[in-house]
């Protein structure tokens, strides 16, 4: 569980979607980090076992932060700054392919 | 974007930054790529729009790198934020994805400056929610003012970890114990090499003042502890161990673990540079000279990225890798160049002459190299045990590759940046062979993820 340690700063808001729920967020966090000051203690589930993941680096190596964004999978939630309007989602297991 | 750029720089922290002034100062038309949206890598980041309200706990050590960012943002060089880099090959090509586009593009010369990543702690339960590296925090404060809610538990060794426990103490984080791996013995080994760590005295001075700074806020401390336990079903709630022969068991929501950090050596090795093994910390590192040149023609490392020396010997040698393309290039002659660099080679002298005594004061702890427990996960992503591995060894498997085909480790979305190093370490205590010789997974692009579209609608410039 993440803290913003100044709440009330005057800084420009976004709003996101993540899990269905409308956020409103700090301009210039990253997805992961806005939806776990949230409150979201998890982002993804383990592609094998199905356990609860969250961020481990912060720096786009560890690769447990892989959420849905804009209906895209896989990506690095954790290198990728809030826009208003966005549609995260978690990621359970692992994603399967669209074939047309 | 231009079709041809005479210096490729990928990553942009202190090194990068360096080279990219460096380079536009002579004449070089020069891309700088990376990752994040802002420039600063992870010592200076974000540092740009760092808040008033952090000025103070974020210290002068942080905001010494303005004066580098100003000189980058006034320098010329192209500039590609967000960029992900997901190829380099020794012909120096450079396969980037910007803006969902993805492009190749050749360089005269390429400047792999994409710094370090934390050596990853595989222990019991390390993969519950809760669990973070410490320097995943520190990233957190800089780039979006935020911090675990706590009560934090810190564990490990390395300055990393007494710098992130005075960020939670400034910022009144609830710390419930740091829990150090290093010990008493530590201190005696790394006291031959404090006489030379004094021309760096600054460093030691502000290990000191952080010490004292966790003395005084009462944080409950454990020096020399074994057998770290992240318990927990579905969240992390704590951490056991044992000190000194006593077990202990702290309660905390989020337990930061830190043993040093190590080079980033995606690009290095994907390019096919030579790599040598550093004993003392544990790690490859690329083979460089005093340019950062590597035994590819055209391809240079510098910062962390080429061996852990800190932000400012970072800094020195992007300045040299940037003299030296330029010299390359033959924008300036040997003679000009070697004038110049005299005062950045002089400052990765004395910058170098502290790493000795950290290195020997802060080994990495023995239970994250080899987890001694077959039931510890070493890849998080497939989740194979250090069992499962050691069990592969037994059945012949000698070769990281060989035991990645065996079992899938390291197999999984981190293309084994998480499990590499604990992978080989493994394999050479199992098999009792020299890690040397059994070296590292193979490194193949795409480096990051790419989708087959993107892919497909690849623009090449040659």
């Amino acid at each position: 569980m993440l803290k913003r340690l100044h709440e009330d700063r005057p800084a420009a808001t976004v709003t996101i979607e993540f899990e269905g729920e409308k956020l409103k967020v700090l301009a210039g966090e990253t997805v992961v980090a806005a939806v776990m000051a949230a409150g979201a203690a998890f982002v993804r589930t383990s592609a094998v076992s199905g356990a609860h993941r969250a961020p481990y680096c912060q720096m786009g190596v560890c690769f447990e932060c892989l959420m849905e964004i804009d209906g895209v999978p896989n990506r690095q939630a954790c290198m990728i700054p809030v826009r208003d309007g966005m549609v995260v989602k978690r990621q359970y297991g692992a994603m399967e392919l669209d074939y047309e | 974007m231009s079709d041809e750029y005479d210096l490729i720089i990928v990553g942009a922290g202190p090194a990068g930054l360096a080279a990219a002034v460096t380079a536009s100062r002579n004449a070089l038309k020069t891309l700088l790529v990376d990752e994040q949206a802002d420039p600063g890598g992870q010592i200076y980041r974000s540092i740009e729009r760092a808040l008033p309200e952090n000025r103070s706990a974020l210290g002068p050590d942080y905001f010494y790198g303005q004066k580098l960012l100003e000189d980058f943002r006034g320098s010329g060089a192209d500039y590609l934020p967000e960029t992900t880099v997901w190829n380099v090959d020794r012909e120096l090509n450079i396969g980037l994805l910007t803006n969902g586009q993805a492009k190749q593009i050749r360089g005269k010369h390429i400047l792999l400056s994409a710094g370090a990543m934390e050596r990853p702690v595989p222990i019991p339960g390390w993969t519950l929610p809760g669990v973070m590296g410490a320097a995943a925090a520190d990233i957190l404060f800089k780039s979006s003012d935020m911090l675990p809610a706590g009560p934090v538990v810190l564990a490990g060794s390395g300055p990393l970890l007494l710098l992130v426990a005075c960020r939670l103490i400034d910022n009144d984080v609830p710390l419930a114990a740091m829990v150090e791996t290093s010990s008493a013995r530590d201190y005696l080994r790394a006291i031959p090499y404090l006489p030379g760590a004094f021309r760096a005295y600054n460093y030691l001075l502000k290990g000191l003042s952080m010490r004292y700074k966790v003395l005084k806020a009462r944080i409950p401390v454990f020096q020399g502890c074994r057998d770290l336990v992240v318990t927990g079903d579905e969240e992390a709630d704590g951490l056991r161990f044992t000190c000194h022969g006593a077990d202990q068991h702290v309660r905390a929501s989020t337990v930061l673990l830190h043993e040093g950090v190590v080079p980033n050596l995606q690009f290095s090795r994907l390019a096919g540079c030579d790599h040598e093994w550093f004993a003392s910390q544990r790690y490859w590192r690329p083979v460089i000279d005093k340019w950062g040149r590597t035994s590819l023609e055209g391809i240079s490392v510098a910062g962390d990225a080429s061996g852990i020396r800190g932000a400012k010997t970072a800094e020195a040698a992007g300045h040299l890798a940037g003299l030296d393309a330029a010299c390359r290039m033959k924008h300036i002659s040997d003679a000009e160049r070697d004038r110049l660099a005299a005062p950045y080679l002089k400052a990765v002298t004395r910058e170098r002459s502290i790493r000795p005594f950290l290195d020997h004061l802060f080994p990495p702890a023995c239970q994250a190299l080899v987890p001694p427990d077959d039931q510890t996960i070493v890849c998080r992503c497939e989740e194979l045990t250090a069992g499962q591995i050691r069990e592969a060894v037994a059945l012949g498997a000698l070769d990281p590759g060989q035991v990645k085909g065996y079992t899938r480790c390291g197999m999984g979305p981190c293309q084994g940046r998480m499990c590499g190093l604990t992978l080989s370490e493994i394999i050479a205590s199992s098999a009792s062979l020299p890690i040397e010789s059994v070296g590292q997974l193979r490194v193949r692009a795409p480096l990051k993820p790419l989708t087959i579209n993107q892919l497909a609608d690849l623009e090449i410039f040659e």
